[in-house]
């Protein structure tokens, strides 16, 4: 894969994952137009289409367009599923995730899609092995801070340490 | 604000995102932006330390707001220092920002590895794979340097974790893409194979990518992967549905693995080992089979994830051509998805389709699926869609149903969607002439094509038409009574006047006879459109009226009254009003007998590559014609370039003070009787019957070989002048160097970087870094113009020995360049030994259709490799005596050329790249300076010594070297700079 973008119906952009070297003005010109092409389709048409010498696969999930650009060589079907998985890995973090969680938790957005596909290759499908990684992360770094020098330490958070360290358990 | 708010919340973060959202224009958004940076920025410059938190949060603000679409240039090095953080999401966010705002910076690259040197010796899988997603998406080459390594070590490391492993896996695969010469190949390649075996299927998932890249490079070493890798798939393919546990995707087991394993052994040839190849057939047979079951789940990603992995069998199936069996049940499946209800499978089975065309065994299985293409041609609604269906009838097409196909694309085109009509046209010309069995067909089917489509039917289209008719007398008069037919249209396309005035002007005579088509018939006919033409068509109108005034002497009066008129004799444009003056003084001037050999008929063409074939090529890329080369693919592959090569000026622009009567002294080679050359040839052997058609396409011995060049029958030059194709300028030779090389190239001995060339059309801007031995250059080509250059290759050559003292690898460069554009191109420069000439960049393109050439000297000196060194005078002088042998030093004695200050002698010896030594010349007015030229084979010391004489206006230079050539050499070269 050479690249991942993920758009509103507006046309804004909500994440951008580059898997190329590219200049900052290939990258917004490449994201201009393609945001542009893929708007225009209509629901109906198929999830394909050649772009440049790129093939493109994009599906449409409530307001956000996610959208993959792969090589001539590779497989368009399994690319559909690559962008459901990443969408159900978003989900089952957030909780029912929506266009706001990517975009106040941006960072999330990331940290997710890194441990899924790396270099633009799949690098771990399990769903419960790559939010076992993230999961992790976050019950680090909240005992880090439960544990080190707490920064206004909420009872909020304490039982939400908790909880993932029962959820832990249980698994 | 969030619903959920994971981990730790940045509460500031959400602040500053919501005010965003909140604002109403544009302006606002910047304003706000403005804002928040002015407020980061005094925090980062605060005299109070931040604590992790807030560097954290402000970082993170920052990234947002480059994510935003604007640009950030500081930040960087508080984002360097929360990578060195004990926390994690300090950490992680440290890392998100360098990888995304990657930065050239060399002191922070420095930082940045080193903190990921020690996150890598972590031991925390943790840390680890933080600092490996890092690498991996960064993908430099400074990465590769720093790391490629080290990483192959992580992966099979026994007691590396899986995670670790994975990463590990694919962060090297980016690295051996983006530099392979950096990661070294090793004991761990072999390991790297069993790791097809590795119990975790994420690893499995994450090596077998790592493996089809190393593969592809270098398949001989890997072959071991080919059994291990279909053991592998079989256990997966026959596993049920459940066993797989989370690696089951909507019931399928293991899909993304499946698709890559079939994606590996697409590397190889069918295995040889028959055990093997007996388990990988029966593989391809069950998911073959899988397929006619019923769904497991009505969910789309169930179906999806099961024919993502029947798609990449088809794919292996179509790869190996080797299993008639299995290439006929493939051709089945696809033929089922043809009438499927999900646009996708439609789409897909068209796609895959097109390449089972091209298998002999499985042509004929999906030439029977014709009229649910047809029919997809006609109803698809997508765009997409369509063009796959129309791709995949020029794949199906042979003798057998050409005429239908070439109908239906006919007719599709007069509804097609502009943005494919130029590709629908060009397919249409190719299967046309392909499959022509009367060439009355031919010409009919080219004619409808400018009737319909006219505005898409590009030079190489009627350029070929003419060549076609005019190598085959048996459809010239066909030809000639077709155009004349269709030129009484009253509107009728630019093209057709072009065909029209082209075929009549060389066989109207062959109608002739008919009064309704009388020759004055035929004249006034195509004089009624004169006047609504181009110049183009114009000036190749008038060529056909002189060609009127040989084949028909009754006209003559006529058309000299036209040529005579004060619209054409006084025209504005240059080169009407020279045709009309010329052709008018050579129909007064000339006897019939000369007016008869200069005006003989165009002899045949030579046979090449059809043009249009190659522009195909070139819309679609390599590969994309490769159904109508069937058994001459490889061939072509090198044609793609080969078929836009410079064609000499005199074809493609005649030179407005050519004289063309000049002519009459020598006869005009066009003139000699035709040799029994390709043209004949054809004749021959069409006349041997329907089995002879292929001769119309390229002869295998020089159709690949030979340039692409339109007979361009516009051109008076082309009209009188051989046909046939002048020389091939070729790769190698490349002209002598501008006149100007010289000194273009002294500019560059003592500075890097500015522009090396400039002319009206190109600016080529030189930037280049040399270390050591080592160099790096990077080359600007500016296209000046608005207008795009074609076949744009510049080439490196190293004249005489050059090629042993000093390596030069240049990345290719586009081929187009777009007007008002710029491409950079990239050298790695290694300086083997010493060496005295610099290498040769020669650039060549089209501009406008004629070929451009331009030698240049790479700014490439010895003194490039230098390296300062600093030393006490007393060293100096002991060395300086050391070097007292008189074929060590050089010397010479010349004028000023610019004036003498002292502070630019100082830059420019700087730049020459030896240190400057101070207090060692008792005179203070004279420069001292020493260092050593890097080769990879030696080291070549050097000190040198520069003596102004104000008054004289004069400098005395002295070098000495350990090396001879090498002390003149210097001593010229810098001589030149003051």
């Amino acid at each position: 894969m050479q690249f991942m973008l993920l758009f509103s119906r507006q046309g804004k952009l909500r994440l951008q994952k580059w898997y190329v070297p590219l200049s900052d003005k290939e990258k917004k010109k490449i994201t201009r137009e393609l945001v542009q092409t893929v708007l225009a389709r209509k629901p109906k048409m198929c999830s394909f289409l050649e772009w440049r010498d790129l093939k493109i696969v994009y599906k449409r999930y409530a307001s956000l367009y996610f959208c993959c650009a792969i090589e001539d060589q590779d497989n368009e079907l399994i690319t559909l599923e690559i962008i459901h998985r990443y969408v159900e890995l978003l989900d089952k973090y957030f909780g029912s995730v929506c266009e706001l969680d990517i975009i106040f938790n941006f960072e999330k957005a990331y940290f997710i899609l890194d441990e899924f596909l790396l270099g633009g290759e799949v690098q771990e499908t399990s769903k419960k092995n790559v939010l076992k990684a993230i999961e992790q992360a976050d019950l680090l770094q909240e005992f880090q801070e439960v544990l080190g020098v707490p920064r206004n330490p909420s009872p909020d958070s304490l039982s939400h340490v908790m909880n993932i360290l029962m959820s832990q358990c249980t698994k | 604000m969030p619903a959920v708010s994971k981990g730790d919340g940045m509460r500031g973060l959400a602040v500053f995102i919501s005010d965003i959202r909140n604002c109403k224009s544009k302006e606002a958004e910047i304003k706000r932006i403005n804002k928040e940076l002015a407020n980061i920025r005094s925090k980062f410059k605060g005299d109070k330390a931040l604590d992790g938190y807030s560097k954290k949060k402000y970082v993170c603000k920052l990234l947002f707001i480059f994510l935003l679409g604007h640009d950030i240039d500081f930040g960087h090095m508080e984002a360097v220092n929360l990578l060195s953080s004990n926390k994690y999401t300090e950490k992680q966010i440290g890392y998100l920002f360098i990888s995304v705002l990657v930065n050239s910076n060399s002191e922070l690259i420095r930082l940045i590895n080193n903190a990921i040197k020690n996150d890598l010796a972590s031991r925390n899988p943790t840390f680890m794979c933080l600092a490996l997603h890092c690498i991996a998406n960064v993908g430099s080459r400074e990465m590769g340097e720093a790391f490629a390594a080290d990483i192959p070590r992580i992966l099979v490391a026994g007691d590396s974790m899986d995670s670790v492993k994975q990463s590990a896996a694919l962060c090297l695969l980016r690295l051996y893409k983006a530099s392979p010469d950096l990661v070294p190949m090793g004991e761990w390649t072999a390991r790297v194979v069993h790791l097809l075996n590795d119990q975790h299927m994420g690893v499995v998932t994450a090596a077998v990518s790592l493996i089809t890249c190393l593969c592809k490079k270098n398949p001989d070493d890997f072959k071991t992967c080919i059994s291990l890798a279909v053991s592998r798939l079989s256990r997966i393919v026959s596993s049920a549905s459940t066993d797989l546990q989370d690696y089951t995707y909507y019931f399928v087991p293991a899909p993304w693995l499946s698709v890559k394993l079939l994606r590996l052994l697409q590397c190889y040839p069918p295995p040889e080992d028959a055990a093997v190849k007996g388990r990988l057939v029966e593989c391809l047979e069950t998911v073959l089979n899988k397929a006619q079951e019923p769904p497991k789940s009505k969910k789309v990603q169930h179906s999806n994830a099961k024919n993502a992995i029947l798609f990449e069998t088809i794919s292996l199936i179509i790869h190996y051509d080797s299993e008639p069996n299995l290439l006929v049940r493939a051709c089945n499946q696809l033929g089922q998805f043809l009438q499927h209800r999900e646009t996708n499978l439609r789409y897909l089975a068209l796609e895959s389709m097109c390449t089972l065309a091209s298998s002999e065994f499985s042509h004929e299985a999906v030439k029977t699926h014709i009229d649910t293409v047809i029919n997809a041609l006609k109803t698809e609604r997508d765009v997409s869609v369509r063009q796959r269906a129309a791709d995949l009838l020029y794949a199906m097409c042979d003798r057998s149903n050409a005429k239908q196909i070439v109908s239906e694309m006919l007719r599709y085109l007069e509804t097609a969607d502009y943005a494919i009509r130029e590709e629908i046209v060009l397919k249409v010309a190719i299967l046309a002439e392909k499959y022509a069995v009367d060439y009355s067909w031919y010409v009919d089917t080219i004619l409808n094509l400018i009737r319909i489509a006219g505005d898409y039917v590009s030079e190489e289209v009627w350029y070929r038409v003419l060549q076609i008719v005019t190598n085959r007398d048996d459809v010239q008069g066909y030809a000639a009574k077709t155009v004349f037919e269709a030129l009484q249209a009253p509107a009728c396309h630019e093209n057709m006047v072009k065909v029209g005035g082209y075929i009549l002007g060389e066989f109207g005579n062959l109608i002739a006879g008919d009064p309704r088509s009388s020759p004055p018939v035929q004249f006034s006919l195509l004089h009624s459109k004169f006047h609504l033409c181009s110049v183009a068509t114009r000036a190749l109108l008038l060529s056909t009226y002189i060609k009127f005034i040989n084949l028909f002497p009754e006209t003559k009066a006529t058309i000299q009254g036209v040529l005579r008129a004060g619209s054409q004799l006084r025209n504005a444009d240059v080169e009407l009003q020279q045709r009309a003056v010329e052709y008018l003084t050579l129909s007064s001037v000339a006897s019939t007998d000369v007016l008869a050999t200069v005006l003989e008929e165009m002899p045949p063409f030579p046979e090449r590559e059809s043009s249009i074939l190659a522009k195909l090529k070139r819309k679609k890329g390599p590969g994309a014609a490769s159904a109508l080369d069937d058994g001459r693919r490889d061939a072509s592959s090198n044609d793609i370039n080969g078929g836009v090569e410079p064609t000499p000026s005199t074809v493609s622009t005649p030179s407005p003070s050519a004289d063309l009567l000049g002519l009459r002294a020598a006869p005009p080679p066009a003139a000699a009787p035709a040799p029994a050359g390709a043209g004949n040839l054809l004749v021959d052997v069409s006349s041997e019957g329907p089995a002879a058609q292929p001769g119309l396409g390229p002869t295998p011995e020089e159709a690949f070989l030979s340039e692409l060049e339109p007979p361009a029958p516009e051109s008076p030059m082309a009209l009188l002048a051989d046909p046939a194709p002048a020389a091939d300028p070729g790769s190698e030779d490349i002209g002598s160097p501008i006149p100007e090389a010289d000194e273009l190239m002294n500019k560059f001995v003592c500075k890097n970087n500015g522009v090396l060339f400039e002319n009206q059309l190109l600016q080529i801007g030189v930037k280049s870094e040399f270390r050591q031995n080592l160099g790096r250059m990077y080359l600007f080509y500016g296209n000046k113009t608005s207008v795009q250059f074609q076949s744009f290759t510049p080439t490196v050559v190293h004249p005489g020995d050059l090629q042993t003292q000093l390596a030069v690898q240049t990345k290719r460069v586009a081929a187009q360049v777009d007007g008002g554009a710029q491409v950079q191109q990239v050298l790695n420069i290694e300086c083997l030994r010493d060496f005295l000439t610099p290498p040769l960049l020669s650039v060549r393109f089209r501009y406008g259709g004629a070929p451009q050439s331009l030698t240049l000297k790479l700014p490439v000196t010895i003194n490039k490799f230098f390296q300062p060194t600093e030393m006490a005078a007393q060293d100096f002088f002991q060395r300086w005596k050391q070097l007292s042998l008189p074929q060590q030093e050089a010397q010479k004695i010349f004028k000023a050329t610019h004036p003498m200050d002292a502070e630019v002698t100082k830059a420019k010896l700087l730049g020459f790249g030896s240190a400057l030594l101070d207090n060692v010349d008792p005179n203070p007015e004279n420069f001292v300076g020493a260092g050593i030229i890097q080769t990879k084979a030696l080291q070549v010391g050097c000190l040198l010594r520069l003596e102004p004489n104000a008054q004289a206006q004069m400098y005395r230079l002295t070098l000495r070297t350990s090396k001879e050539p090498v002390s003149r050499h210097l001593c010229e070269l810098l001589a030149q700079q003051f």
